[in-house]
């Protein structure tokens, strides 16, 4: 159900998070404050980082898979250098009031140490991150269907006879029990489906579910940058910073990498097994994930794709999945 | 609540004096101009030995007080400044849960985000065939709009100036009545139909009899500050979503980018009405009118003090102007609200005074900055990143704003910054963000 897995992949996503801001940040304004403008920090590194991407993607061919692919992977390096860049501006930015505030207050000391600023502005940086990767996701898992909302390809979710097919795929685990089912899904594939959508619920936990814990970790992950690179910065290391941004290219190149560049060239061209997204979503925390080729697999490719691209976006995937199918 | 009154011989009116007692801090001091201090030796003694905060955004955030009488400038400096990362949050905390308000309605409840006609005030239709047109069009809206709001704005002042009071009480009562009424009315009905709840018309008058008599109660007179101020919210609130449901698309927009150009040279021009209406309430060293201006402060008189009321010197510190005067679209202007509860020191006693100091910050704020972020909820193609990009951009604004305010100290139009930082946020984020989360998103990218 909508609500179930909405809960519970906020939860799972932003649990840390919220604890940590509440227990350590809410009750002082300066770190509100400070968690605010690292926010800030973080959105205009992206923003900087989009218009790059942006330009590029426009000046070169746009049908071109594998280059616009290419393109995304290197927009993706440009943003995360780029939230680095924002990281050490925000650090001398941090630094500078530091010492204004020290220097006003009535016995020399700042009221808020670095090593505090740089905890929060770190935290900043996940939350704000975090947010932004997954709450798109959060928000479709909770809503009705949008899939297929304008009447699209009734292929989508193919026949729901073999939904229960991809339930085979996961193992116990992971499973959502019988009793959750999306109605709204029901309601739109009614005709198609021989079974009343039990399981389809479960197309967007393979989606939310990873994410969610991968957010999870981005979030703490962020935090813990955030401390290595101040502290690296206040010591002159420079090692310690190339390492914080060597690991954070290292995160978010992973997932690309697991999947290989050969998944990504197959996406595009629309020849992308579903078997092989599954599997490699459960890879990521190693679960055991089976291959099976054939046309029902499609359908959990679709659902991944259809929950950020537009309606004829999908159409396009759709019928270019049925026709190799 | 007593409302601030200059007759009050009691020595800490300070106007606005808050008393938000948090624990760790004492009062900060946010400086508007003409504000005097409600100083004394205790409070000075007290204050120095609390420790600081300050908002570390930049170096000396000074809200100083100026002119207090009394008081060496150096202690005043190092006094008041710091507790500015406090003001700021009183600030957040407000401006937060009115766009949550407006978010969620918008999100949830259809019929705000319907087209269902538009406003007089805007006359010019959006269904044009080409985009220059339209653009037209908007703009024309806009200028329709602005002009509506200079002359209410305008008219407001001279019946100030005229001492018209018993009209602008009418006027301002009126407005509140309508809000607290009707608009609520049909906010209750619009979310009933959307969860599907049966309410009868007995439990619905009620309701919304209770709500509105008490709003008005709260508002216009005395009540709770907690109380008063969530009234305040809630009506920003329904004011925001009306904006957001009448006003077309880009008329929205240029309205705006055009509201807040206004209330910059509205506040900072010598001539600018609002600075015409803060001056002269100055001058009569009198609170405007209970109206549209959202209090986070209050004065209190805990602990004890000894209050010198002869020390004190000119106390009667005239309501503090607010950060900014914005007018809603009734052109009713936002005025210094002045709230405080009876002080139960007395001359002589042992009584101590903490003190604290608030910001004002104008409704109309509270709505354009509501109407912005709803805006980018209900249009931005569902997606929640440019609602929180803007989000964050306003609250950035309002940061950078109240710096400033500690700067400068003087009243300082809220609007500008904060709607700049939003607008720029909106388009950025849904033409060019948007496309960029989504295709990472759709490859399992995280960055």
């Amino acid at each position: 159900m909508g609500a179930a897995v909405f809960f519970g992949c906020t939860f799972v996503a932003f649990g840390p998070a919220f604890a940590l801001f509440l227990i350590t940040v809410a009750g002082d304004p300066l770190r509100v404050i400070i968690l605010v403008a690292g926010a800030f920090f973080w959105l205009v590194s992206l923003l900087l980082a989009s218009v790059v991407w942006f330009i590029l993607v426009h000046v070169t061919d746009r049908s071109d898979a594998r280059l616009q692919y290419g393109l995304l992977i290197f927009g993706a390096a440009v943003s995360v250098l780029l939230q680095e860049v924002f990281r050490f501006a925000y650090y001398k930015l941090l630094k500078k009031a530091d010492e204004g505030l020290a220097s006003l207050s009535e016995d020399g000391r700042s009221p808020i140490s670095i090593r505090q600023m740089a905890y929060v502005s770190g935290l900043s940086f996940g939350i704000i991150s975090g947010v932004f990767s997954v709450i798109n996701i959060l928000a479709d898992a909770l809503g009705p269907g949008v899939v297929g909302i304008h009447g699209d390809s009734p292929y989508y979710f193919l026949t729901s006879g073999k939904i229960h097919l991809l339930s085979s795929l996961y193992p116990p685990s992971i499973l959502v029990p019988d009793l959750i089912y999306w109605p709204s899904l029901r309601d739109f594939f009614g005709s198609t489906s021989q079974e009343p959508g039990r399981r389809s619920g479960m197309y967007l936990l393979p989606i939310s579910l990873p994410a969610a814990f991968l957010t999870a970790a981005i979030i703490l992950l962020h935090t813990f940058w955030g401390v290595v690179f101040f502290d690296a910065c206040e010591r002159r290391r420079y090692w310690a910073l190339g390492l914080v941004v060597g690991s954070h290219l290292l995160t978010s190149g992973l997932v690309s990498w697991r999947q290989g560049p050969e998944l990504g060239r197959k996406a595009f061209n629309g020849e992308w097994d579903v078997g092989e997204g599954v599997s490699s979503l459960l890879n990521i925390f190693n679960l055991p994930g089976r291959r099976r080729k054939g046309e029902s697999f499609k359908v959990s490719h679709l659902s991944i794709i259809s929950i950020t691209c537009s309606g004829e976006e999908v159409e396009w995937i759709s019928q270019t999945v049925m026709q190799r199918a | 609540m007593l409302t601030f009154m200059a007759s009050d011989s009691e020595e800490e009116v300070c106007d606005e004096r808050t008393s938000l007692m948090s624990a760790e801090s004492p009062t900060p001091r946010s400086c508007q101009e003409g504000r005097q201090g409600p100083e004394d030796g205790e409070n000075t003694a007290q204050w120095r030995s609390q420790e600081n905060e300050e908002d570390g955004e930049e170096d000396p955030d000074r809200y100083v007080c100026s002119g207090v009488p009394g008081r060496p400038p150096g202690l005043e400096e190092e006094l008041t400044l710091k507790y500015g990362a406090k003001h700021v949050i009183m600030l957040f905390v407000p401006v937060t849960l009115c766009m949550i308000v407006v978010v969620a309605t918008i999100k949830s409840v259809r019929f705000y985000t319907e087209k269902n006609g538009q406003l007089i005030y805007t006359p010019f239709t959006e269904d044009t065939p080409s985009v220059g047109q339209r653009l037209l069009n908007s703009v024309l809206n806009t200028l329709i709009m602005i002009s509506v709001i200079v002359v209410m704005t305008i008219f407001l002042v001279v019946l100030y100036k005229y001492r018209c009071y018993k009209f602008i009480h009418g006027w301002l009562i009126m407005s509140s009545l309508m809000l607290l009424f009707l608009f609520t009315y049909i906010y209750l009905g619009e979310v009933l139909k959307t969860y599907n709840v049966a309410m009868d018309y007995p439990t619905l008058l009620l309701t919304v009899w209770n709500f509105g008599a008490v709003g008005m109660v709260c508002i216009h007179w005395k009540g709770p500050l907690v109380l008063q101020q969530a009234y305040l919210i809630m009506i920003s609130a329904l004011m925001a979503l009306v904006f957001i449901k009448y006003l077309p698309e880009w008329s929205a927009w240029v309205i705006l980018g055009a509201i807040s150009v206004y209330d910059l040279v509205a506040v900072l021009c010598p001539k600018g009405p609002l600075r015409m209406l803060v001056e002269t309430a100055q001058e009569r060293n009198e609170p405007i009118f209970p109206a549209l201006i959202y209090s986070s402060a209050m004065v209190w008189t805990v602990g004890m003090a000894k209050l010198d009321p002869s020390s004190q010197g000119a106390l009667q510190l005239p309501y503090d102007p607010e950060m900014e005067d914005s007018y809603d679209s009734f052109g009713e202007p936002s005025y210094p609200e002045v709230f405080e509860p009876p002080l139960t020191g007395y001359p002589g006693e042992e009584l101590e005074e903490e003190e604290e100091r608030g910001v004002k910050l104008g409704l109309g704020d509270f709505i354009f900055y509501s109407v912005l972020v709803g805006k980018a909820a209900a249009t931005g193609s569902g997606d929640w990143n440019t609602t929180l990009a803007c989000f964050v951009a306003i609250l950035i604004g309002l940061c950078l704003t109240l710096l400033l305010l500690a700067v400068f100290k003087k009243a300082l139009p809220a609007l500008p910054i904060s709607i700049t930082f939003g607008l720029i946020f909106y388009f950025s984020t849904d033409n060019l963000v948007r496309p960029f989360m989504d295709t990472l998103a759709s490859h399992q990218l995280y960055i």
